[in-house]
C-alpha cells in the first residue's frame, strides 16, 4: 500500500457546487439536491483563453483552484495528473462533423483544444508551473488510473501532486454510444508529508481480481457515480467528508481493482 | 533513478516492420515519406504510411477493437519476437504483475471520422457496427494490447500529444519503483487520420515537401504513422555489459502556449537537465541526441537553442523525422528505439531531406550518417500544451 495525505479537495458537479458547499451532503448530513453543474470560466485564465475554454478546461481549473486554495499552496509548486475518459467532447463532435463534409476547415483553436491534454496545457499556463504534468485515460477507470499514478509520484518522487479528474457528456450521436450523464470535476492535492492542512491519510493499493465496489447510499449520488467516470471518486469524497476511517474499493480494469483506506487526520 | 533493463523492443512504421527493416532504411537513407494519398484527403503534403494496414485485420476474437490504430499495434507486436518475450515474462512474473502504459494522441478517431459520413439519415445515429470504447476512446489502445497479450496488471493510456510515448517510460519506472508491478510493456501507436492532417494544416504547420528538420528553409512537418513497444524489467544483480538500460527520464511543462514551444526552449532545457540529473550523468556522458526536430520553424529554433544551452556544440545530434515523418503519439517510443539501435549498432543516423543547415542553430547537427562508439543517448519528445519529456538510454557506466 502507498501512503499519502489529502491536503485539499476541489469539486464541481451537478448539485455539488464546490467541496466546502458539498461536504454535508457527501457526509450524509444534508439532502442531495440535483441541479445542473454550475460551469464557469476560471479567472486564472487571461480573457482570450477564457473565451476559448471548453467544458473540461472550466471543470479542471475551477476544481484545481479550489483545492489549491484549501491546501494553501502555490499552484506553480505542484506536479499535475489530469485524467478523463474523453477530452473536450463538444469539440470532438464538431470536428468530426466538419471533417465529414467539404471544405473541412478545422480552426486552429478547435485543433489544439482537441488534444487530450488541453486542460493540462491551459492549467500549466494559468498556474505558471514548469513541473511535470501528465494526462491519462483508462475509460471508466480513468479516475482510478489517475489516483494510482498520482500515488506513485508522491511516494517515489516525493512530489506534491494535484490530481484533477473530469468528464462531461457528448452531444448526439456519440451520447447514445457513450452516455456520460453530467459534467463533473474533482481535484485532490496529495502529499507525502502530513501538514496542518491535511484532511486524511490514505493508503492506496492495486489489487488483482474483482471485488464488490463501494457504492453511495443516496440513490441519486449512486446514479451519478455510475453515470460519470470521474464521479467514481464519490465514495472517497464521502469518507473524507464524514472524517470517518473507511475502507473503499473501486473497480479498475476487467480483472483488478484499487483498495483505498481512509484515515482522518 | 535505479536503471531498468530494456529487455526487448520492436517497432513498425513506413520504413518497414521490425528493427531490421528500420535499420536497413536508415543505412540506405531511404525515407518513408510519400506524396499524400490517404482516404480522400485533398492536401498538398507528404505523409509516411504503413501500406499493409489497409488489408490487415486484428485477431478475430478482438474484432470489436478493429481500427487502423489497433491494427498497427498488432502488426508491431508481431515483430522482433516481442510476443515470445512477453510470454516468457508472464511465466517469470505472472500476468497481474506486468503493467501496460501506452501513448497515443488520436487512438482510433479515424473510425469516428468515417462513421460521421454514414449517420442514419432519419435518426442521425452512428452506424450499428461502430464500437466507441474499443476504437475512438483513448484507452482503446491499451485495452487492445492488454487483451492481445493477456496481461492484467495496472494499465492506462497517456495522451499528452507528441510527448505521450516518451512519458510512459516515467509511468513505468514509478509503478515499478512503488512495487505496483515487476515489469512493464511501454510504447505507443498513432495512425493516420483526418483530424491531425487537417488540424496541423490549419495551423500552417504542414510542409508541401518532405519535412526538412533543422534546415534553414524548413517549413513544417510531414505526418506519419507508426508503433513501438518495449519490455522493461528490473536489472538483475549482475546485468551483462551489453544490456540496454533506461537510465534517466526528465519531464517538464512549458507553461507558455498551447501549440507553440517556449521561444527560449525553457521547458525543453528543464526536461533534458532533469533527465541527466535522474541518470546521474553529465553532459559529456551523452554520445548522441535524437532530437524532437519536427521541422517546424518554431520547434527546431526553440529545441536547437535549448540543446545548445545544455550541451553546447560537441554532441552529435539529428532528427530522424525526415525518414519516419512525425509520428505524434508514437514519436517518443519510435525515436527511443532508434536511439537504442544507434547504441547497439554503433551507428549515428543523419538527417534525410535536410540540405542546408540553419546557421542560427549552434549544435553539431549531422546530415550524413556516421559510425562510432555510442554508449548513451538522449531522446527528446515535446508536445502541444507544452508537455516535454527527455529520455536517457544506453549502457551503464
Amino acid at each position: 500500500m502507498m501512503r499519502l495525505y489529502v491536503e485539499g479537495v476541489g469539486l464541481l458537479g451537478p448539485g455539488l457546487d464546490g467541496w466546502s458547499a458539498s461536504r454535508a451532503v457527501l457526509a450524509g448530513e444534508a439532502p442531495y439536491v440535483a441541479a445542473p453543474t454550475n460551469l464557469r470560466a476560471s479567472d486564472m485564465l487571461p480573457a482570450a483563453e477564457r473565451r476559448r475554454a471548453g467544458v473540461p478546461i472550466k471543470l479542471a481549473l475551477t476544481v484545481g483552484q479550489e483545492a489549491f486554495l484549501q491546501a494553501g499552496r502555490e499552484t506553480k509548486s505542484a506536479s499535475t495528473v489530469f485524467t478523463s475518459s474523453g477530452g473536450d467532447n463538444d469539440n470532438v463532435h464538431a470536428i468530426n462533423g466538419i471533417l465529414a463534409t467539404a471544405p473541412r476547415e478545422v480552426s486552429p483553436t478547435r485543433f489544439h483544444n482537441s488534444v487530450h491534454n488541453a486542460a493540462a496545457g491551459y492549467w500549466c499556463i494559468a498556474a505558471g508551473t514548469h513541473e511535470p504534468s501528465t494526462s491519462l485515460c483508462a475509460y471508466d477507470a480513468s479516475f482510478v488510473a489517475g489516483l494510482l499514478e498520482s500515488a506513485t509520484q508522491v511516494v517515489v518522487d516525493d512530489a506534491v501532486v494535484a490530481l484533477i479528474a473530469y468528464d462531461h457528456g457528448y452531444p448526439e450521436p456519440l451520447h447514445s454510444v457513450r452516455p456520460i450523464t453530467a459534467a463533473f470535476g474533482v481535484a485532490l492535492i496529495l502529499t507525502r508529508q502530513q501538514s496542518d492542512k491535511s484532511l486524511a491519510a490514505i493508503e492506496v493499493g492495486f489489487g488483482s481480481g474483482k471485488v464488490s465496489e463501494t457504492t453511495m447510499k443516496d440513490e441519486a449520488l449512486e446514479a451519478l457515480r455510475k453515470g460519470v467516470p470521474a464521479a467514481r471518486v464519490l465514495p472517497l469524497l464521502a469518507a473524507l467528508a464524514a472524517a470517518r476511517a473507511t475502507q473503499i474499493s473501486i473497480d479498475y480494469l476487467d480483472d483488478n481493482h484499487l483498495d483505498i483506506r481512509v484515515m482522518p487526520c | 533513478m535505479q536503471p531498468l533493463v530494456i529487455s526487448q523492443f520492436t517497432l513498425a512504421n513506413s520504413l518497414g516492420l521490425g528493427s531490421a527493416a528500420t535499420m536497413d532504411a536508415l543505412r540506405a537513407r531511404r525515407s518513408g515519406l510519400i506524396p499524400c494519398a490517404f482516404e480522400d484527403v485533398d492536401l498538398e503534403a507528404y505523409i509516411a504510411k504503413v501500406e499493409k494496414l489497409d488489408s490487415y485485420r486484428v485477431r478475430p476474437d478482438l474484432s470489436a477493437y478493429d481500427c487502423r490504430n489497433n491494427r498497427l499495434a498488432q502488426l508491431c507486436l508481431e515483430q522482433d519476437g516481442f510476443v515470445d518475450a512477453i510470454e516468457a515474462a508472464k511465466k517469470r512474473y505472472g500476468n497481474t504483475r506486468i503493467g501496460v502504459f501506452l501513448g497515443t494522441s488520436t487512438s482510433g478517431i479515424l473510425q469516428t471520422e468515417l462513421a460521421y459520413r454514414h449517420l442514419d439519415p432519419q435518426t442521425g445515429a452512428l452506424p450499428s457496427d461502430f464500437h466507441y470504447a474499443e476504437t475512438q476512446n483513448s484507452y482503446s489502445l491499451a485495452g487492445f494490447v492488454t487483451h492481445y497479450l493477456g496481461l492484467t496488471g495496472p494499465s492506462f493510456v497517456v495522451s499528452s500529444a507528441c510527448s505521450s510515448s516518451a512519458k510512459v517510460f516515467a509511468n513505468a519506472l514509478r509503478m515499478m519503483a512503488a512495487g505496483v508491478c515487476d515489469a512493464a510493456v511501454v510504447g505507443g501507436v498513432d495512425s493516420l487520420c483526418l483530424s491531425t492532417l487537417y488540424g496541423f494544416n490549419s495551423l500552417g504547420l504542414v510542409s508541401r515537401f518532405p519535412c526538412r528538420p533543422y534546415d534553414a528553409e524548413r517549413d513544417g512537418i510531414s505526418v506519419g504513422e507508426g508503433a513501438g513497444f518495449v519490455l522493461i524489467e528490473r536489472a538483475a544483480a549482475a546485468s551483462a555489459n551489453n544490456s540496454m538500460f533506461l537510465l534517466g527520464v526528465g519531464e517538464s511543462s512549458d507553461a507558455y502556449h498551447m501549440s507553440t514551444p517556449h521561444p527560449e526552449g525553457l521547458g525543453a532545457k528543464l526536461a533534458m537537465q532533469r533527465a541527466l540529473d535522474s541518470a546521474g550523468l553529465q553532459v559529456g556522458d551523452i554520445d548522441y541526441i535524437n532530437l524532437h526536430g519536427t521541422a517546424t520553424r518554431s520547434n527546431d529554433a526553440s529545441e536547437g537553442k535549448a540543446v545548445a544551452d545544455v550541451f553546447g556544440d560537441k554532441v552529435p545530434c539529428s532528427s530522424t523525422k525526415g525518414w519516419t515523418g512525425h509520428l505524434l503519439g508514437a514519436a517518443g517510443i519510435t525515436e527511443a528505439i532508434i536511439a537504442m539501435l544507434a547504441v547497439e549498432q554503433g551507428f549515428i543516423p543523419g538527417s534525410v531531406n535536410t540540405r542546408q543547415l540553419d546557421p542560427a542553430i549552434a549544435i553539431d547537427y549531422r546530415i550524413e550518417n556516421g559510425a562510432g562508439t555510442i554508449r548513451r543517448v538522449l531522446s527528446n519528445s515535446f508536445g502541444f500544451g507544452g508537455s516535454n519529456c527527455s529520455l536517457v538510454l544506453g549502457r551503464q557506466a
